[in-house]
């Protein structure tokens, strides 16, 4: 599984019958960091997720494993919307940038390098 | 799944009897703004789609879901036409 951002969507009419009423969004693949990785890719959704909503989705077969009634050809799926990356530095690794979702609680990270 | 375009067909003779009748396409790789990005594939279509035409492909085992390629050995399919894309 895989982090991503959603940036977009995709209309489409002419498709497989078994894609009908299903979500198709633009996902931009994120390092654990949430940098930008990669090309954006077009997944399905089982989940509701939102324009500019931090996601995580699966690759593969099982991208068609939310909808186990009558599986569309998915190869990549939408599977969890993302509420906190939490990111532990390894030791004598050099400072990671923070991620850029705010997290209720501040900075974790730097109160575990004080311990 | 990627954005493709359309960019030419492929004709087979010579080729797994599973495959017959299978319209073979090739498609570049488009970023969601439109623009061509690296590399080509050949893909099957299952939906009708032509040349010039914006589609959604799948790759991998998924592509053997599309309509009609139970047990064929594909590894790419068209699974849809694009009418729209809306970036946020």
């Amino acid at each position: 599984m895989y982090l991503g951002r959603v940036t977009g969507c995709v209309w489409s009419t002419a498709k497989d019958s078994r894609m009908d009423g299903k979500r198709l969004l633009i996902v931009q693949p994120l390092t654990p960091e949430l940098k930008s990785t990669g090309k954006p890719l077009v997944c399905g959704d089982s989940t509701g997720a939102g324009a500019g909503e931090l996601v995580y989705w699966v690759r593969g077969k099982e991208a068609s494993f939310p909808f186990p009634d009558d599986p569309p050809p998915f190869d990549t799926t939408i599977v969890g919307i993302v509420d906190t990356v939490h990111l532990k530095r390894p030791s004598g690794a050099a400072p990671r940038e923070r991620p850029t979702q705010p997290t209720a609680k501040g900075d974790r990270l730097s109160h575990r390098k004080s311990k | 799944m990627i954005l493709a375009r359309v960019v030419g067909t492929v004709v087979a003779t010579r080729k797994d009897p599973r495959l017959e009748g299978k319209k073979l396409l090739i498609l570049k790789p488009v970023s969601p703004e439109g623009k061509d990005e690296a590399g080509y594939v050949v893909s099957v279509d299952t939906v009708g789609a032509g040349v010039r035409e914006r589609v959604i492909s799948v790759s991998g085992s998924s592509a053997r879901m599309a309509d009609g390629c139970k047990d064929v050995p594909v590894d790419n399919a068209i699974i849809g036409i694009v009418d729209e894309v809306a970036m946020d």
